[in-house]
């Protein structure tokens, strides 16, 4: 884990007395709230439809097992005893009232955690691969640079003030977990011909209501030069991106409008005038924070553990977690275990502060004190001792955290939607929730296979609705609820964004119609075939068909 | 329809309503129906006067139905405010 220097300290701790203040100023009215709103949304506090919402910054979904405690602190003592779980890795609480934000924010520093730039039109949380520094497909860690692009861009002046919020998502990985192609800028590790690991860059990717694939500007580049070519990249859209229009104030318009070469040349103009004489990243600052990542002593004698599925207990349920669930690690011996926020009918991305505190001990018994948040909203543990593995499976068992659905129809994405959020259209958690108990047999979902659904419950697409295989989006109808669906969405290392399938569906309607798509893929694919690979291959109309004239499904798709 | 205002109270955010005697309770059965455009305006006014001395931000008017004693609003958003989420919370 990266530990805060005392630069990062004084920092963060400075930040919480200066924002202490300003909430002292706002209540006594000297600040009005049009003074104050910007100065709260600088530390990710909004007004939503219940109460102030925290948006808590996690770097790149690393967390340590005293955070997660400090963050079950914080659920009980000033929200309503539970947190949600975000697609970028961070986690928000609902039920903030304004007087108690300092309090927390100076909770939250005493665990090295902060709020800055979570919200605004600045660089904002990195995200990252959340295997990063233990997937067997890795190539390198790139939990140092995201770290250097964290510190390069907090409170960075220059970039204080963008046309709009930036994202930033990087991958050491070849396989994508961290849906880099819809991000203003993502970087995926390759090796290049010569063997020489070098991050791929990918730029104006997004979601929203103009979604978009990101082009890659740079094949390859050395990732010691990642930090002035973002800043190239950072400078370019500073001076063109369009401050006119909300709307079209995203650098995915900017290069869409210029052209991916065009874009390219400035942006290499810019290069090459700062690569001369910008800032070079200090090799001893450098191996500082690369110590922070440095893998724990492995237990090399649990190379000889018994790595086969079944050793120690004969379960079915059992069998299913250990497919569904657990992942190859770098090390032999060791394995990744994913915790399934997605429970039949829970809400996807909420945990309770008892079950933080909980999964905290685990992490400290099990897996070396830390875990990770991924972009599907669930948690892993990354260093989990395959021995170790039936005695967890049965102590998250207890925990409902066992379900054993990763990749799977019932781990759905769902953004907060109309039961929290001021923006919605739609309320998209009970949608998932409907889903999640269709398909709670876990035969069915073995049977279906890998497949991504993902709820939005407005354009703004914070719950990735273009990238899931089946996308459901929210839309208000003359005041009612009603839903879109989208197939054929993908956020891996082949990116797509989905199309659409229809005219929306009442919230009743919903689940049928995905029981139809899915039934129809079943019947539509060939050996192997993943929903996805059958959706390119066959494309929408037998889709269409059996959602839009279900009277002829039997005949259609037999 | 009759119409009621509703806001964030400032200190905790907590959503409220205007009762017929000038404070902002959190239970939407004890706000005030307003049945006169002329008054709702009125009443809109002080809300503002409100606003300025901190008390409330964002306050709006909304339509809201009377179903004997309780008070109802007429549009899903306005309802899950007066009465929360609409699903259970994670225990
Ligand atoms: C509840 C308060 C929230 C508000 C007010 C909000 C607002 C927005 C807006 C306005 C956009 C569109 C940005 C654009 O197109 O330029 C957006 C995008 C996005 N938000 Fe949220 N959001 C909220 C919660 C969340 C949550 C809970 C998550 C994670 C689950 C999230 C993750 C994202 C992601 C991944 C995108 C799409 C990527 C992008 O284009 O930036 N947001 N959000
Ligand atoms: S997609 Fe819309 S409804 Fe969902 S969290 Fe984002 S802004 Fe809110």
């Amino acid at each position: 884990m990266y530990r805060y220097d005392e630069f990062d300290r004084t920092l963060v701790s400075e930040r919480v007395a200066q924002f202490r203040r300003q909430v002292a100023r706002r209540l006594t009215g000297e600040l009005s709230e049009d003074q104050f709103k910007p100065l709260r949304l600088m530390n990710g506090l909004y007004l939503q439809l219940h109460a102030y919402m925290l948006r808590i910054n996690v770097p790149y979904g690393c967390l340590s097992s005293a955070q997660l405690r400090a963050l079950a602190r914080i659920a009980r003592r000033y929200d309503r005893g539970y947190g949600h779980f975000t697609t970028r890795q961070n986690i928000q609480f609902n039920w903030i009232a304004l007087a108690d934000a300092p309090d927390i924010m100076a909770d939250l520093a005493a665990v090295e955690m902060n709020t800055m730039q979570s919200s605004g039109n600045c660089v904002r949380n990195v995200t990252a691969d959340h295997y990063a520094g233990r997937a067997a497909d890795e190539i390198e860690d790139p939990r140092v640079w995201c770290e250097l692009l964290r510190q390069y861009s907090i409170l960075n002046p220059e970039f204080s003030y963008l046309p709009r919020k930036f994202k930033l998502a990087l991958t050491g990985s070849p396989h994508d977990r961290a849906a880099v192609a819809v991000h203003d800028i993502g970087l995926r590790m390759y090796r290049d011909e010569q063997g020489r690991p070098g991050f791929e860059v990918i730029v104006g990717g997004g979601q929203g209501r103009t979604p978009a694939i990101g082009k890659t500007i740079r094949q390859w580049i050395e990732p010691r030069h990642i930090i002035l070519y973002v800043e190239a990249i950072l400078r370019v859209y500073n001076l063109y991106g369009r401050r006119d229009n909300i709307y079209k104030a995203r650098i995915k318009i900017l290069v869409t409008a210029l052209g991916i070469d065009r874009f390219r040349e400035l942006v290499d103009a810019e290069w090459e005038q700062i690569r001369a004489t910008g800032p070079v990243i200090d090799d001893a600052e450098r191996a500082r924070i690369q110590a922070c990542f440095a893998p724990p002593d492995y237990d090399r004698a649990a190379a000889g553990d018994d790595p086969s599925p079944a050793a120690g207990i004969s379960d079915p349920a059992y069998d299913a977690w250990l497919r569904s669930n657990v992942v190859a690690h770098k090390v032999a011996g060791y394995a990744i275990v994913n915790l399934s926020l997605k429970a039949p009918g829970r809400v996807p991305g909420d945990l309770a502060a008892d079950k933080m505190e909980r999964v905290a001990d685990l992490a400290d018994r099990f897996s070396c004190g830390e875990l990770r948040i991924n972009h599907r909203q669930n948690l892993s543990f990354v260093d989990v001792r395959r021995r170790d593995l039936p005695v967890l499976w049965r102590a998250l068992s207890t925990l409902e955290l066992a379900t054993p659905n990763i990749g799977l129809a019932s781990d759905i994405i769902a953004c907060p939607g109309l039961d929290y959020c001021s923006l919605a259209n739609a309320r998209s958690i009970p949608i998932a929730q409907d889903l999640s108990r269709h398909f709670a047999d876990t035969d069915k979902l073995q049977q279906v296979g890998s497949l991504t659904i993902n709820i939005s419950g407005c354009m703004n697409a914070c719950g990735h609705h273009h990238v899931g295989n089946i996308g459901i989006l929210g839309v208000d109808k003359r005041g009612a609820e009603f839903f879109q669906l989208t197939l054929g969405g993908s956020a891996d290392e082949n990116p797509s964004l989905g199309d659409r399938l229809g005219r929306g569906l009442p919230q009743a309607d919903v689940p049928a119609a995905i029981e139809r798509i899915v039934d129809a893929y079943l019947a539509l694919r060939g050996d192997d075939e993943t929903f996805l690979q059958t959706y390119r291959r066959v494309g929408i109309e037998p889709f269409r068909a059996v959602v839009y004239e279900p009277q002829g499904t039997t005949r259609q798709v037999a | 329809m009759a119409q009621m205002l509703i806001a964030n109270r400032l200190i905790d955010g907590r959503v409220v309503f205007r009762a017929a005697d000038g404070n902002w309770v959190t239970d939407i059965d004890a706000g005030q129906l307003i049945d006169d455009n002329a008054v709702a305006d009125s009443r809109l006014a002080d809300a503002r006067t409100d606003e300025s001395d901190n008390l409330i931000i964002d306050p709006c008017l909304i339509d809201v139905a009377a179903l004997g004693a309780a008070h109802e609003p007429a549009v899903l958003r306005e309802s899950i405010r007066a009465h929360g989420p609409t699903i259970a919370v994670e225990r």
